[in-house]
């Protein structure tokens, strides 16, 4: 057999079409990048110097300043001044983490495999989506009272929160990303021998991939802003309790250093998620 | 010519076939046919006269209210392996390489691998697509992801291969490289296909019989088969007097005005 006939060369693209040079103009966003925080952390120093007072009554003369806080990172993370808090982000870090990452998981493997479900069964989304609307409304605050009461305080209701909290984003968005897979998909995966069963998780999870990781990411965020709100009270240990405890000794510059911790670590973990994705896909075009 | 073996074939047998979706719009009624196995079958006719809910039918895909189908001499319940569908729009999955979109239907039979990997090589190289094993569909031209869409069907083995407007999407040139390709594709396979098309051209130069379809829920008529030609020409001249007699005579039927029963 010969295949002659195939003028094929002329209609392959060699590479995929978004790949192209970007060395060139990478320096120009880091330093676009540069000037707004700079001016942020000067007002904050001349602000601190001047007790400015904005609207909404801050008043500047309370906050510690930029170097104040530096030091106290410097502090928290190598133990520079020998105090409560020298050294303790290695201590915090891995509690918080550790819990974010127990409620995350937890949540997504309870969201994934039913908003598959949902997301193709009428009768799956008809059982669970009154529940589910009914929930989704209750603030993870109004829940911390009840749990208090039901769990007590410490890891368990620490994991609870985030695990309701993150289940949400992510089982909307698995069941939105079931729904659009082109039907097909799924007809030529039966038409292929793939049982019913088998086309959900050869076709549905697939094909819905990115509309799930999009729920977990949002999911994830939300796990960190759950962290710090169940860490507010009876957790010995976590960068939120260390907020609230700086808070209760009047240390401001180490409620700013917490606050920082928490958004290097949020935006560390997205990465990681990020990257998480990447290696599991590798280069696979993913159905937009 | 050592890529194709002979595969597996059926026939089928279509009785009484009906189709009246809910709200009573008849797509289609009353379709007998006959298909001899290893038979190669275009149908042809105007939108709306019922073809792509027949062959959907014999796909498994949607259920007929009235009548039933028979592929080798089993019911058809639902799809299955046996019955190998090309698409229109090519169908395969976006996030499988080329390979691995051939190697999809013998990995759900839970061969060996070394079968899956030989089944595999074989009907990439018998697209000609060997280089382009590794690539992705969306890297590929439409006419090279058909080909594909085809590999993956034949390495399923199938007995009764259903082809809904395969090359209805493809420029001129593509189409007929394609055409060429499939008619040696089944004087090797010998498997039985049915091949829904609005060309009648490609009917004619493909097909042992065209079964012209006219009627349609516009034409206030259900969708039925107007006649059956048997293609009678040695070689498939597109440009010979005889084809194009045959053309003619075709075109004469799928514009016959169907009259109400």
């Amino acid at each position: 057999m010969t295949t002659t006939a195939v003028p094929v060369s002329a209609a392959v693209p060699t590479a995929p079409a978004e790949r192209r040079p970007r060395r060139k103009g990478r320096l120009r966003p880091v330093l676009l990048g540069l000037p707004v925080p700079l001016l942020f952390l000067l007002l904050w120093h001349l602000g601190r110097e001047g007790r400015w007072e904005l609207p909404f009554g801050i008043r500047m003369g309370f906050l510690p300043y930029p170097a104040d806080v530096a030091g106290g990172l410097a502090n928290y993370v190598v133990g520079t001044r020998d105090n409560a808090f020298s050294n303790l982000l290695w201590e915090d870090l891995p509690a918080s983490a550790m819990r974010v990452f127990a409620g995350f998981a937890l949540a997504t493997l309870i969201a994934v495999p039913l908003g598959v479900l949902m997301g193709r069964f009428t009768t799956a989304n008809a059982l669970f989506d009154p529940m589910i609307n009914l929930f989704r409304p209750i603030p993870a605050t109004a829940w911390v009272p009840l749990v208090a009461l039901l769990i007590g305080y410490g890891d368990q209701a620490s994991i609870f929160l985030i695990t309701l909290s993150a289940f949400f984003p992510i089982v909307l968005g698995t069941i939105s990303g079931a729904r659009q897979v082109p039907e097909r998909l799924l007809e030529a995966a039966r038409m292929l021998g793939t049982s019913g069963a088998g086309t959900l998780l050869r076709v549905v999870l697939p094909a819905s991939a990115p509309a799930i990781v999009n729920g977990m990411r949002v999911g994830l965020g939300l796990s960190w802003v759950i962290l710090v709100l169940s860490e507010t009270t009876g957790v010995p240990t976590g960068l939120g309790s260390t907020i609230f405890l700086a808070r209760d000794v009047v240390q401001t510059d180490q409620i700013v250093v917490g606050m920082i911790c928490i958004a290097v670590a949020g935006f560390l973990s997205d990465r990681l998620l990020k990257l998480v994705v990447r290696l599991l896909f590798r280069d696979r075009p993913l159905i937009k | 010519m050592d890529h194709l073996i002979a595969g597996r074939t059926a026939d089928v047998r279509i009785s009484g076939l009906g189709k009246t979706y809910d709200g009573g719009v008849a797509a289609m009624a009353d379709v007998d046919l006959t298909i001899a196995s290893g038979e190669f079958v275009a149908v042809v006719g105007a939108s709306g006269c019922g073809k792509s809910t027949l062959l959907r039918i014999l796909a498994g895909f949607e259920r007929p209210t009235a009548g039933s189908v028979e592929v080798g001499g089993t019911p058809v319940t639902g799809p299955g392996p046996d019955r190998g569908v090309v698409f229109q729009d090519y169908g395969l999955f976006p996030w499988l390489s080329v390979r691995e979109n051939v190697a999809y239907g013998p990995s759900r039979k839970k061969l060996p691998k070394g079968e899956i990997t030989a089944v595999t090589d074989k009907f990439i190289a018998a697209v000609g697509l060997t280089r382009f094993a590794a690539k992705y569909p969306s890297q590929l031209s439409g006419g090279m992801q058909q080909r594909v869409a085809i590999a993956r069907v034949l390495a399923n083995d199938p007995s009764l291969l259903l082809m809904d407007e395969p090359f209805g999407a493809l420029d001129a040139l593509t189409r007929t490289d394609l055409q060429t390709e499939l008619r040696r594709i089944h004087v090797e396979t010998r498997t039985t296909v049915v091949f829904v098309t609005h060309s009648i051209e490609e009917a004619v130069y493909l097909a042992d019989r065209v079964v012209v379809m006219t009627g349609g829920a516009s034409h206030g008529v259900p969708g039925h088969v107007q006649a059956v030609v048997p293609v009678e020409l040695a070689d498939r001249d597109v440009t010979s007097p005889a084809f194009n007699e045959v053309k003619r005579q075709i075109a004469a039927l799928v514009h016959t005005v169907p009259t109400p029963a």
